[in-house]
């Protein structure tokens, strides 16, 4: 198991209660994504396990390669190979792309690799990374994680934003870098139809807590993912107050 | 024409040295040339009143880089500067015994060691907060200069005697000129480099930053560090100038004034920080019969630059340059 999540809790000025009690897994080479409606806790749950959250989790363990990082430095955490891509991707946008790659340590001489993988990017080297259109913005997000040779990514909706068509390429990229060099995908998304393609398992956040999870076939027939993330119709549909309050959540 | 007209106008940078480099292209080799030359020569046909404004703004100049690597560069907003002017003065004050070049090495680098511990705040607070908390600093050396008079010399101040034969009002402008043109090539290398991208990533993205593997706090206290050592060298050499201290210098308006010569200037430029440094303190010439009126005038010129040029007079000085290269074209 290369990153064990144990019941982890993170809370906002010592009242606000984000993330309730989160388990998960990560095996090497592997991807699995976490969707759930806006404020379930998906970026926060991204950002504690990459140490964003100064003193969180508050509770619980974080193993990444049977080393507890619950509460290290977003640094040590980055520099042991765990990278979090934020979901503005993070980018510094009055440097050139040729800047922001070398920020990731990007050398002319050794890295060409990288144009392999987003050959947009070349012929952009010298443009402000501001300027270029959010698929680009996108990929030089990823080529700067990749730089730094990570063993795990956290993607923090990669999607947002983007048109379909880069959506789909934007996700076979993902899945060849897996393949390619084995890195392990934790995705935190909004669009369930596209990244369900490619995870391997899958889980569901609601208000900080899981609230299924399963692998893709398992999510594909749930009824509750059917309803509310793929738009599919539901044979018994729930009533009563749960189901009204998933559906304003949603 | 046409096509020496291309080669002036569509110059693109091939590679990164060629980013790096000051002087980019022969016209601009022979401007700079001409200004330096000008700045060191035109000086000593004019009068000693003309002298002392200039030596004002080459050293301000030094001070005003310093905190826009600080402010415009690193994102962090300090209030503290003038703290680190005095403590560059009055440590300048203290130790010329040693010579004029040691002491005002000697002023910044203590001024950076205290760059380093006011810097802390910086790891936890930001924007508006940290700005409050530099300016307690200020605030603080202010009371403890005026009421220790071991350091400022009670109620006669402290009178600063010349060194090393540099006395004359222009041999002072020369040295602060040749220092300042060293500051400034450092701080243009400091900003190109590494170190100056890691800056501009932590004031753009602190997230994006820490989750790359920068150590975000070692480089807010370095930035810190180099601003101060900045602002400590020219209030050493400021010090040395005036030759005479008293601990009015050094209160806050001295903090407001620097920090309205950055946004006038150009935030996050560096020969925007020079030209902000001149508006300030030729515009206190101008007023010096209607004191009252200069806050007013920053005011005003504030509020201008935010509304039309929020890159300052760096900003206007790129679109005339750009004007005139581009001529007759737009």
């Amino acid at each position: 198991m290369l990153l064990q999540i144990k019941n982890i809790e993170t809370v906002y000025y010592d009242r606000l209660y984000v993330i309730k009690g989160v388990s998960l897994e990560l095996n090497e080479g592997e991807i699995r994504i976490v969707v759930g409606p806006n404020g379930a806790g998906k970026t926060t749950l991204l950002k504690s396990i990459a140490g964003l959250i100064k003193d969180q989790p508050r509770k619980g363990e974080i193993l990444f390669a049977n080393q507890n990082i619950a509460r290290k430095s977003a640094e040590k955490i980055s520099k042991m190979g765990l990278i979090l891509v934020p979901d503005d991707r993070g980018l510094f946008p009055e440097l050139t792309v040729e800047e922001n790659l070398k920020l990731a340590g990007w050398d002319k001489k050794t890295d060409s690799y990288i144009f392999d993988i987003f050959p947009n990017l070349k012929a952009k080297l010298k443009e402000i990374s501001n300027y270029l259109s959010g698929g680009e913005q996108q990929m030089l997000a990823l080529a700067r994680a990749i730089l730094k040779k990570p063993k795990i990514m956290l993607l923090d909706e990669p999607s947002f934003g983007l048109a379909p068509k880069v959506v789909s390429e934007l996700f076979r990229i993902i899945a060849d870098l897996r393949k390619e060099f084995g890195m392990s995908f934790l995705i935190a998304e909004q669009n369930v139809r596209a990244s369900i393609e490619i995870a391997d398992y899958g889980y569901i956040i609601e208000e900080g807590k899981i609230v299924f999870q399963g692998t893709p076939s398992d999510l594909r027939d749930s009824e509750l993912v059917k309803e509310l993330y793929l738009g599919g119709s539901v044979k018994k549909p729930e009533k009563g107050w749960q189901l009204y309050k998933r559906k304003r959540r949603w | 024409m046409i096509s020496a007209l291309k080669k002036r106008t569509v110059r693109l940078k091939i590679d990164y040295l060629d980013d790096w480099r000051i002087i980019q292209d022969r016209p601009a080799f022979i401007f700079t040339a001409v200004s330096v030359l000008t700045l060191f020569i035109l000086p000593a046909f004019v009068s000693d009143y003309i002298i002392h404004i200039l030596t004002q703004v080459v050293i301000y100049s030094i001070a005003v880089l310093g905190q826009n690597i600080l402010i415009g560069y690193t994102g962090l907003i300090s209030f503290g500067q003038v703290g680190f002017w005095g403590v560059g003065a009055y440590v300048l004050a203290h130790s010329l015994k040693l010579g004029l070049i040691p002491a005002i090495f000697l002023a910044g680098v203590t001024a950076a060691v205290v760059g380093a511990i006011v810097g802390v705040p910086s790891l936890r607070l930001k924007g508006p907060y940290l700005a409050i908390a530099t300016l307690g600093f200020s605030v603080a050396f202010f009371q403890l200069v005026q009421n220790t008079p071991a350091i400022s010399g009670g109620r006669m101040g402290l009178f600063i005697e010349r060194v090393w034969g540099i006395d004359s009002p222009y041999e002072l402008y020369c040295l602060s000129l040749s220092l300042c043109i060293l500051f400034y090539l450092w701080g243009y290398r400091i900003v190109k480099s590494n170190t100056g991208r890691i800056f501009v990533a932590i004031r753009d993205s602190e997230v994006a930053a820490e989750s790359l593997g920068v150590d975000v706090s070692r480089y807010k206290i370095l930035s810190f560090m180099i601003s101060s050592f900045f602002t400590g060298v020219a209030g050493g050499l400021y010090a040395y100038f005036i030759g005479y201290l008293e601990p009015t210098m050094f209160n806050i308006t001295e903090s407001i004034l620097m920090f309205s010569a950055i946004v006038i200037g150009g935030i996050g430029s560096v020969f925007g920080s020079a030209l902000g440094a001149a508006f300030v303190i030729v515009i206190q010439q101008i007023f010096v019969a209607l004191k009252e009126f200069i806050p007013i005038v920053f005011a005003i010129a504030i509020v201008l630059v935010m509304i039309f040029e929020q890159h300052g007079l760096y900003g206007r000085w790129i679109k005339l340059k750009l004007y005139f290269m581009n001529f007759p074209f737009r």
